[in-house]
């Protein structure tokens, strides 16, 4: 009873929040201040025809730092969690048994129609996928989107032909190598420009073409490598469970 | 009396994250609980695509709605459908 009460006051008190959100909501009219220098100065002096994307890679280029690490730790912790313990002596008889526990069918084949869509369709998404974080400085969509876009690609794969096999090495290798290298962009920032992660490394070049607005394309590219790969990884994971070290 | 077209549409996609997000939580079958909370994230991507903030819907509608739907599946399997 007193629990049920408790309950009941919670959900009062939230109640009351939300009622003076809702009631003291005024839209604003004009920017901001923070939001007007953001506006006026940031299409020239970073080169980015999408503000979203020099905010979210320049002006608050830690914060994304932090997103990405997020998630790594996040990847970090399925991988952990979703290792088989097993122990060494029999290992070979268990490893044997999975095998053949596998290929009789622990996994239905996909139907005609998935299998064929995914053939017509896999190329395109992850076509799209590079499109968008390729070109995240000119249009919507960035590096996290254009990771996300390629991870669906694998989900397409992985439900299509459950069989496939994704190399855990080839994962390993190409998200630690980007993650690494968009460190590198960052720290170069401080050395030849005016801080961590300033995108002025790099020649800004004409304003709106795709290799423009200085160094924010590569950090795209290498954020979008290591998200996609990131969640691909952690796709696999949870399909099976028998993860070996790599 | 004339109600704007987009208003009339967000009202409908508002109502029907309410309603999915209603079913995630009250259904008993586990698939179709997720399932509807994947449809309350792709009603949300629109929603963002009106309220013109598309980098936010692309994330929403590729994470929210098949990652995690898909993430979901399979730990609904590796648990055998328990609760």
């Amino acid at each position: 009873m007193i629990k049920r009460i408790f309950i009941f006051l919670i959900l009062a008190l939230m109640a009351m929040i939300f009622f003076n959100l809702a009631t003291n909501y005024s839209e604003n009219t004009e920017l901001s201040r923070l939001g007007h220098y953001y506006v006026e100065t940031g299409p020239e002096e970073l080169g980015a025809p999408n503000l979203v994307t020099a905010v979210v890679v320049t002006y608050r280029g830690l914060d994304t730092l932090g997103e990405v690490t997020v998630l790594f730790i996040s990847a970090a912790g399925v991988g952990l969690l979703l290792r088989r313990t097993r122990r060494k002596d029999d290992d070979e008889d268990l490893e044997q048994g999975d095998r053949a526990e596998e290929t009789a069918g622990t996994h239905k084949p996909a139907s005609e129609i998935v299998e064929t869509a995914t053939e017509l369709l896999l190329p395109m998404v992850i076509l799209f996928g590079i499109y968008v974080f390729l070109n995240g400085h000119l249009s919507p969509g960035g590096g996290f989107q254009g990771g996300a876009i390629i991870a669906s690609g694998t989900m397409f794969l992985l439900l299509a032909l459950p069989e496939s096999h994704i190399s855990r090495l080839m994962i390993a290798i190409i998200e630690s190598l980007s993650g690494f290298s968009y460190v590198i962009v960052g720290v170069l920032g401080v050395i030849m420009a005016g801080g961590f992660l300033d995108n002025r490394i790099m020649d800004l070049g004409t304003y709106g073409s795709l290799f423009s607005a200085g160094a924010i394309p590569l950090i795209y590219v290498f954020v979008g490598l290591k998200v996609g790969f990131e969640l691909s990884a952690v796709l696999d994971r949870f399909r099976k469970e028998d993860t070996g070290p790599l | 009396m004339s109600i704007p077209v987009i208003t009339l549409l967000t009202i409908i996609l508002c109502a029907g994250i309410l309603i999915s997000g209603l079913l995630a939580v009250t259904l008993d079958n586990m698939l179709s609980a997720v399932i509807s909370a994947g449809l309350a994230s792709l009603f949300a991507s629109v929603v963002y695509v009106v309220l013109a903030a598309p980098d936010v819907a692309m994330t929403e509608a590729s994470i929210g709605s098949g990652l995690t739907t898909m993430i979901f599946l399979y730990a609904i399997r590796k648990t055998q459908g328990g609760d």
